[in-house]
């Protein structure tokens, strides 16, 4: 695949590892006295474990998760909200794989489906409109999650609506922005972070400039990253690079995809059809001023809180986290997923308690995929393909 | 977060939707070309763009790309001279 | 009974009629399902005489099997081809030559005949590749909505001859993990067969019987430990049984994956691992070191195992686990799905 396979590349990837290595040691990191890194995307976190690179950096890189998982930081609140609008007779509610199984109070969408509600998984809302033009006597409900990245799509497709007159479609908008939780995360006095790898897709809407003050307030440097594990690895080199020259600079790694300026087009789409909500809650974080999207007062028709009366339209609902769920604390990387009190234990991926064992994005259940500590010492799983005896 | 991937665009299907045929390694998908719209839709036959839920999001660079591997390509090379030149030490402990 | 007797069904689609015991299901029956698989008889029960039984150290292999397709057509095959292969493929993985299948369906009312009768003809087409017969069967006409289409079930009979052994638990440390083809064409062909996510491709499902490929396995390399077929949970959910049954560890080499790039296409855009992906036609089986050349060639010689590849090694290391060693030389756990693997978009 074009664009793909040459950034899988293993040879450039052990040029990539031996330069770390060397700033590393110049930087002076240990295991015990680590760089710590944050990739603030969830498919980055997907694609470190995915490639095994947290094996492959030295001791003295730490990768911390960061809040780029929206399925994650999805309040339970927001899914029971999904689950009684999915349960309202005349709504086919659509929704990404992703939310499927997250756990409500009551019950995630996979149940509610299984008790015969309509749930149908789209892999575009362009989708969900199609389904709305071909049933119009039912209401689609699209559930809009994710960061900027998604934000554009959804917002395409409420224009397109509105020029078609699609009166059956409404979007349940629990959009989310990328900078105000970094900046929650830097004002946090117990946060140990050196540098970002900054997400590559986000960017390719709203450029680079937006982490300006990442590097300019709070002095940290930033790399805008690919996905591909060489994009990773090049990026995390450069973020140690600047560590090492005492530089905190906003860099872009993923050029080929990311314009400074991010998308003008989808810029557009984002400004005319959305408005910021004063705050909105994150799971694990609490609430966050201006870090959530709502449907502008134009394009009401389409905005399922006010169509259905629910969400944040009809008055915020807060509903407590799970007695014992740590998820807020390896968000913010006070704690790494095994030093959750119920990881493994009254949580796992066929029981979770917490959402960031929910997703596979989610650094626990990445974790516990791709083979954190569940017993395995570092050097068993990457044993050669020689048999042991 | 955002899971994204490089697709050609192979064929424009709905010039008022703009819509177009994205060719994903042999998988063919239907998707909105609306953000990377820069004149006729004509044009965006054949060049590459990065594809997430159904829209082309970005247009892929090329010339970008080829910097990028280059510097990776560069630093392989590095690579591979630093080995030599350790081995070279290495000979030449050996020799005294 | 007269086989070439002119169709006696009338109908287009099936009726509750057609399963209320009376005249209309025997026309059902005996114009649909018996004039294609001719059993011996029409009494209750197929009465059998295998001359492979009696030889002395011979065990009889036994399986059944479930299958629900949606759809029930798709490209490459069927759900009749799946009840099959699926069926042959369970005796065959255990060392056993298939001899006798039964075949139940459940219809829905409202089931095209024309569609029982395609599935039917794939049924007897494998069943003549695979060399077993289908002895008997039932249907049973169900309301509409209480089924999708058709559902069949397959029971399967069959010998495995003295002295062979094939199990999960003779697999040891050192010995070599081979799998006949490439992974997860089945999967990624049912999910853009069934239109949800809008993708099209020229995928086809490798739906397909394996007894013949067994036998040639067996005659190269007749130490094979033991054999699995990839289905649901796809070859990562094989190999996890098999690790944890032989309680050693496994670790295969991404690089040696078979993968299609059409598979790896659909795995990329809805953000799916094709370890997991459902095969039909494909296997993994675990041979001495010695024997691996052996097997991999034998399986190569073989229609289903033109793609055969050695992925992996049994280890003592982590035991029950199965890791996987990245293009990159890092490594990471492959586990048992949780659930179902659903398509990742964020």
């Amino acid at each position: 695949m074009r664009y793909i396979e040459e950034f899988r590349d293993p040879k450039a990837a052990e040029g990539l590892l031996s330069a770390i290595t060397r700033v590393v040691d110049e930087i002076g990191a240990t295991f015990e006295n680590p760089v710590h890194i944050m990739e603030i995307c969830g498919g980055h976190t997907h694609a470190i474990f995915r490639y095994g690179l947290d094996r492959l950096t030295p001791p003295g890189v730490e990768f911390i998760h960061g809040p780029g998982c929206p399925v994650c930081v999805l309040p339970m609140s927001r899914v029971d909200e999904c689950v009684e609008l999915a349960e309202r007779p005349e709504v086919i509610f659509t929704t990404f794989g992703d939310a499927m199984r997250v756990p409500g109070t009551r019950k995630s969408l996979m149940q509610a489906k299984a008790e015969g509600a309509d749930i149908r998984m789209v892999y575009s809302p362009l989708d969900a409109l199609e389904l709305a033009r071909r049933n119009p006597d039912r209401e689609v409900v699209f559930f809009g999650l994710g960061f900027e990245t998604t934000t554009p799509s959804t917002a395409l497709s409420v224009q397109q609506a509105a020029r078609e007159g699609l009166e059956n479609f409404s979007v349940f908008c629990n959009h989310i922005t990328v900078p105000p939780p970094i900046k929650a995360l830097l004002d946090d006095p117990h946060m140990v972070l050196d540098g970002f790898v900054g997400p590559g897709h986000v960017s390719m809407v709203i450029g680079t400039t937006p982490y300006n003050f990442i590097a300019e307030q709070y002095g940290k440097p930033i790399v805008v990253a690919g996905f591909e594990p060489l994009d990773l690895l090049q990026s995390v080199l450069m973020v140690l690079t600047q560590i090492r020259d005492g530089r905190a600079e906003v860099e872009n790694q993923y050029a080929r995809v990311v314009p400074e300026d991010g998308n003008p087009i989808s810029l557009a789409a984002i400004d005319d059809v959305y408005e910021k909500r004063p705050s909105f809650e994150w799971r694990g974080l609490g609430e966050i001023d201006e870090s959530g999207l709502r449907i502008r007062a134009k394009y009401a028709p389409f905005d399922a809180e006010e169509k259905f009366g629910i969400g944040y339209g009809a008055g915020p609902r807060v509903v407590a986290e799970p007695e014992g769920c740590a998820c807020g604390q390896v968000m913010t990387g006070r704690i790494k997923p095994t030093g959750c009190p119920q990881y493994g234990i009254g949580c796992t991926p066929e029981m979770p308690l917490g959402a960031l064992m929910v997703s596979s994005e989610g650094a626990c259940a990445a974790y516990w995929q791709y083979g954190g500590l569940r017993g395995l010492s570092d050097t068993t799983a990457t044993s050669p393909m020689e048999p042991a005896e | 977060m955002c899971l994204g991937i490089p697709g050609q665009i192979i064929e424009i299907t709905d010039e008022v939707r703009q819509m177009a045929m994205a060719d994903i390694s042999g998988v063919r998908r239907e998707v909105s070309v609306a953000p990377v719209v820069d004149g006729p839709l004509d044009g965006l036959i054949g060049s590459y763009a990065l594809i997430h839920v159904g829209f082309a999001m970005a247009l892929i660079d090329e010339d970008e790309a080829a910097r990028t591997l280059e510097a990776l390509q560069g630093l392989g090379e590095a690579q591979e001279t630093l080995d030599a030149m350790e081995d070279g030490a290495r000979a030449l402990e050996g020799q005294s | 009974m007269n086989m070439h007797a002119k169709p006696k069904l009338r109908d287009g689609v099936v009726t509750l009629a057609h399963g209320g015991g009376g005249k209309a299901m025997r026309d059902l029956i005996d114009d649909v399902f018996t004039s294609v698989f001719q059993p011996a008889s029409m009494e209750d029960q197929a009465r059998l005489t295998s001359t492979a039984l009696t030889e002395p150290g011979a065990q009889l292999a036994f399986t059944t099997d479930s299958f629900v397709v949606d759809p029930v057509e798709f490209p490459g095959g069927d759900i009749g081809k799946i009840a099959v292969c699926g069926t042959v493929n369970d005796l065959a993985v255990g060392g056993a030559k298939p001899l006798w299948l039964s075949a139940a369906f459940i219809i829905e009312e409202g089931c095209d005949v024309a569609l029982l009768r395609r599935i039917v003809a794939s049924m007897a087409t494998e069943a003549d590749k695979a060399g077993v017969r289908i002895v008997t069967g039932d249907t049973k006409v169900v309301g509409r909505g209480s089924a999708d289409k058709v559902f069949v079930t397959t029971s399967g009979v069959g010998v495995i001859p003295a002295g062979r052994n094939l199990a999960a638990d003779q697999v040891r440390p050192g010995d070599v993990a081979i799998v006949n083809g490439v992974l997860g064409d089945h999967g990624a062909a049912i999910l853009a067969a069934r239109g949800d996510m809008a993708l099209s491709s020229d995928i086809e499902s490798d739906c397909a019987g394996l007894g013949h490929l067994m036998e040639a396995v067996i005659d190269a390399a007749p130490n094979v430990r033991a054999a699995r077929d990839a289905t649901r949970g796809g070859v990562a959910s094989a190999l996890n049984e098999i690790a944890q049954t032989a309680k050693c560890g496994i670790v295969i080499d991404e690089d040696s994956l078979p993968l299609r790039p059409e598979v790896k296409g659909v795995c990329e855009i809805l953000g799916l691992d094709p370890l997991y992906l459902a095969n039909e036609g494909t296997l993994v089986l675990f041979v001495p070191p010695h024997e691996a050349d052996a097997a991999v060639a034998a399986m190569r010689s073989t229609p289903e195992g033109r793609n055969a590849q050695i992925i992996g090694t049994a280890v003592s290391d982590h035991p029950g686990t199965v890791t996987m060693r990245t293009r990159f030389g890092g490594g990471r756990i492959v586990d048992m799905l949780v659930g179902e693997q659903l398509p990742r978009i964020c």
